[in-house]
């Protein structure tokens, strides 16, 4: 009985402060109140500015690292010529595909062609802007953002779906076909996981799913419910985000360019960037749902440690966290081998699945009995 | 006697008329020849249902560069510098093959000191051309790590064999009668150094990639091959031997130093894509086996007995013989009337016949497993269109 | 098996194979063309011979004689035991049965001596150009053949 006592008080993180989620929505909206209009354009102006200059800085940032990581796993440099140490690459790339011829099929249907990579960032734009990144570094706070995010990262797959049948091309719709089976199954055990964090925190919006982490993060609180539904939520948005060992739909080797083997110059940029952006959205979500978000890493008793903690800002704990997500990803890419298309569906069907259900119903369990710490 | 001649429009025409138990409209993909996974220009026509390969037809000739005809024009020491450009990855075992076949037709001599390092150096190339199949089956595979890793090691061989002949990839080292240069003062203790490095990198190697389980996913029991089939389809080298055949020349009729060195010849047991995988590991081994029983005592002599004359003839008749290079049997057939040129020089090169193999294993398995086999196959293009 | 005795082995399964004079390191049987397959058959499935590779096939064209010379190098993993075949056919209609059917490996190799001789085989289930394009004229291994690009020996 000790044990139980004893645990969650101490070993746990403790509860220090209640943070005070103000977005800028909300600041607009009460500027807007106070009659100050100046006050209600600039913040709406804020957050236009914000996600696109997340966007950019993510984009650059992101390739960056991707070029620099993948150089040292395979015991080379990476980047070193643009800049010191190569930082200027993304860049000097992100200059070199603006002036990229932009090659369009003769046959490809056009419009799709050229629409489905602006959709394809478009979904990607969308979900940046609900994503609390600190407690005051959040756009709007959606009181649905779990749904949200659900919804809005579906939209992707329909760019893939488009980009690869308007391209006229077998080798895009075979990719194309095969991001569709992919992603729409793996949404499924995504969003089981989703649940089960919704039924732990007993709420869809994204700021209160943080807060209810402020006595400790779900991966410690919530038994092996959090651990289960952790793990296959990774597994499923890395197969989401069409990377390896799920890169099927782009599979190099295999498909030459999968989806986007007819694209060139600025559009390919776009399906990149987009892919780029939704490995931090990614790694954002599995950050807010199972390692508290911007909530600082607290161990229960040991104060002067907690304090120092406390001292960094939570901008730069939500930012820490999803670096070390994304580390992670990178590295999956360039360990491990691709699957094929049969192992996939039937990791996603036969284990994944059955898996994520199981652990809703034990989910609902310890909810019900209130089991969790 | 009438014989029909079809074409390929005839043919794709045919296969697609042919009567499909499925219910899904089979279609027509075109693989190559600029593809990553086909190594080079191969192009291989893929009738698929969904992602199911039904047929495969390989369309060739996208490098051909007639080096047997040109041989027809060419003296038997020009004839060596073609065999660099077969299959670039062997060039000093294709060398070899040339070497050996004049050797025996015209009754020249060699010395042990010869032998020893010509088959050191064949090992060792042996050993770097494994080494790029192993990073390039991994690159096939997804994993495009391992690639480098593979490169990594091969420049140092490279850089060794650079040493001594000069040139990196296009090695021009054995000629009839001996070699070109003899070794570099610093041959023997780089190769030793080599070896103590790469041995315990070949483990990385098996922790990076065969240990990953869904590498062996992808590999077991796709694109199997029994016995019977891979000998009937004339496939030799680690693909034969994966199918549990130990044909391996450097036994059945040894050449060079290999009948004074111990080795095994490793063999698969299912004929799949992990044993054509695993054997060409297992050959590294024994390639720094047999270097390592060589490179102590290679004997004092000559590196080139006697310049062999410029204008070199070879007797009337038939002559052939063949080595076993990094991808199978490397056999060179030369029909002389007795002149410097031969009347007739055939090259029978290993990748030529292993290519056909993939026919018989690829339909049925899905594009993933086709990449898998070509993968496996360990093809050099340049060596199938000669 | 020393060469004689299976020279005398093979003459006692196909009357027709003779022991070849022509100059030739290998143990090498000449047979005309109307019996080629079936010794090609008997030298496969023959439990004493058992030739279950076909190594080597390619052609040699003798134009002052005015022949195709084919060749067929066979090997056996049971006896590690070489075989050559010769063959020869005029070089107005060379026609031979294919051995497809036989080694499977045929059907490539075969495929690459009509693409460069101008070889029909009868039977052939595929027997179209390997390397060259469909619509080429001519033959380029064949001696007489005339290209404007050919070089000239000993220029």
């Amino acid at each position: 009985m000790d044990m139980l006592d004893f645990f969650p008080s101490s070993i746990l993180q403790a509860a220090d402060t209640s943070w005070q989620t103000v977005t800028i929505a909300q600041r607009a909206s009460s500027a807007f109140r106070d009659h100050d209009l100046s006050g209600t354009i600039g913040y709406l102006l804020l957050g236009l500015l914000f996600t696109a200059g997340l966007l950019t800085v993510l984009g650059l940032v992101l390739i960056y690292a991707e070029r620099k990581l993948a150089g040292h796993f395979q015991c080379r440099l990476g980047p070193m010529r643009v800049g010191w140490h190569g930082i200027l690459q993304s860049a000097a790339d992100g200059l070199k595909l603006l002036l990229k011829e932009d090659i369009v099929p003769e046959n490809a249907d056009k419009l799709l062609h050229l629409g489905a990579p602006v959709l394809s960032l478009m979904a990607t734009v969308l979900t940046l802007a609900i994503l609390p990144l600190s407690p005051t570094l959040q756009v709007v706070d959606l009181n649905i953002g779990v749904i949200y995010v659900t919804a809005v990262t579906s939209l992707g797959v329909l760019a893939i779906l488009i980009a690869g049948w308007s391209s006229n091309n077998k080798w895009s719709l075979l990719g194309a076909m095969r991001a569709g089976a992919q992603i729409i199954s793996y949404e499924l055990s995504a969003t089981l996981s989703l649940l089960v964090m919704v039924l732990l925190s007993g709420s869809l919006q994204l700021s209160e799913i943080i807060q209810s982490q402020s006595d400790g993060w779900w991966i410690w609180k919530s038994h092996l419910v959090g651990v289960i539904a952790f793990v296959t939520f990774l597994i499923s948005t890395t197969a989401e985000l069409n990377r390896t060992p799920f890169d099927l739909p782009e599979g190099e080797s295999e498909l030459t360019g999968g989806f986007h083997t007819e694209y060139s110059g600025l559009r390919f940029a776009f399906f990149f960037l987009a892919e780029f952006v939704n490995m931090f959205v990614a790694s954002a979500l599995i950050v807010t749902l199972f390692f508290g978000g911007w909530m600082p890493f607290y161990i229960g008793g040991w104060d002067g440690f907690n304090s120092i903690m406390g001292l960094i800002p939570p901008g730069i704990w939500f930012a820490g966290k999803s670096a070390f997500f994304i580390f992670l990803l990178m590295w999956f890419r360039w360990t491990f081998p691709r699957l094929r298309i049969d192992q996939l569906m039937s990791l996603e069907w036969k284990i994944l699945l059955p898996v994520g259900f199981i652990n809703i119903f034990l989910a609902a369990l310890i909810v019900l009995f209130e089991w969790h710490f | 006697m009438n014989v029909h001649v079809s074409t390929l429009d005839e043919k794709t025409r045919s296969s697609l008329a042919i009567e499909s138990h499925s219910e899904t409209e089979e279609y027509f993909i075109n693989m190559g020849p600029q593809h990553p996974s086909t190594h080079g220009v191969l192009r291989l026509i893929l009738k698929l249902d969904g992602e199911t390969v039904r047929e495969v037809i390989p369309v060739l000739g996208y490098i051909h560069r007639s080096i047997e005809k040109i041989s027809e024009y060419s003296t038997y020491r020009q004839i060596v510098h073609l065999t660099d450009r077969m299959d670039y990855l062997s060039a000093i075992m294709n060398n070899w093959a040339v070497a050996r076949t004049v050797e025996k037709a015209a009754e020249i001599e060699t010395n042990e000191r010869i032998e020893s390092i010509r088959t050191i150096v064949s090992e060792l190339e042996r050993i770097h051309s494994h080494q790029l199949g192993w990073g390039v089956l991994g690159m096939d595979m997804g994993a495009f790590t391992p690639f480098l890793y593979g490169f990594r090691d091969r420049e140092m061989i490279t850089d060794i064999l650079e040493e001594t002949i000069g040139a990196r990839l296009t090695m021009n080292y054995i000629q009839p009668g001996g070699v070109m240069f003899d070794i570099h003062p610093d041959f023997v203790r780089k190769v030793k150094e080599y070896l103590a490095y790469f041995k315990p990198k070949l483990d990385e190697y098996e922790d990076l990639l065969s240990g990953n389980p869904i590498l062996q996913q992808r590999l077991r029991n796709v694109g199997i091959m029994d016995a019977e089939t891979a000998l009937s389809m004339g496939a030799t080298g680690p693909v034969l031997r994966a199918s549990r055949v130990p044909y391996d020349l450097r036994k059945i009729e040894p050449y060079g130093m290999y009948g004074e060195v111990e080795f095994r010849v490793a063999i698969g047991t299912a004929g799949d894509c992990w044993d054509r995988y695993y054997v060409r590991i297992e050959e590294m081994r024994q390639s720094m086996r047999i270097i390592e029983q060589l490179i102590d005592n290679i004997p004092e002599g000559k590196f080139l007995l006697k310049k062999p004359a410029a204008k070199l003839t070879i007797p009337e008749g038939r002559h052939y013989s063949q080595i076993e290079t990094a991808r199978g049997v490397l056999g060179f057939y030369i029909v002389s009337e007795g002149k410097e040129t031969p009347y007739r020089a055939y090259f029978r090169t290993p990748n030529f016949h292993n290519l056909w193999s993939l026919t018989a294993m690829a339909p049925g398995g899905r594009v993933g497993d086709l990449v898998a086999i070509i993968s496996s196959l360990d093809l050099v293009i340049p060596d199938i269109d000669r | 098996m020393e060469s004689e005795e299976l020279f005398q082995y093979i003459a006692s399964l196909e009357a027709a194979a003779r022991p070849s004079e022509k100059p030739s390191d290998l143990p090498t049987i000449e047979v005309p063309p109307e019996h080629f397959l079936s010794l090609m058959q008997q030298l496969r499935e023959d439990p004493r011979l058992y030739f279950n590779m076909l190594q080597v096939h390619t052609a040699v064209d003798w134009v002052k004689k005015g022949i195709f010379e084919l060749l067929y190098q066979l090997y056996s993993t049971k006896d590690r035991q070489s075989l050559r075949v010769l063959v020869e056919l005029p070089r107005e209609n060379p026609v031979i049965a294919s051995v497809c059917s036989i080694w499977r490996i045929a059907e490539w190799q075969e495929r690459e001596v009509y693409d460069f001789f101008g070889v029909l085989y009868e039977g052939h289930p595929d027997l179209r150009r390997l390397f060259l394009e469909d619509d080429w004229k001519g033959f380029p291994m064949r001696k007489d053949y005339e290209d404007d690009f050919m070089l000239e020996p000993g220029q």
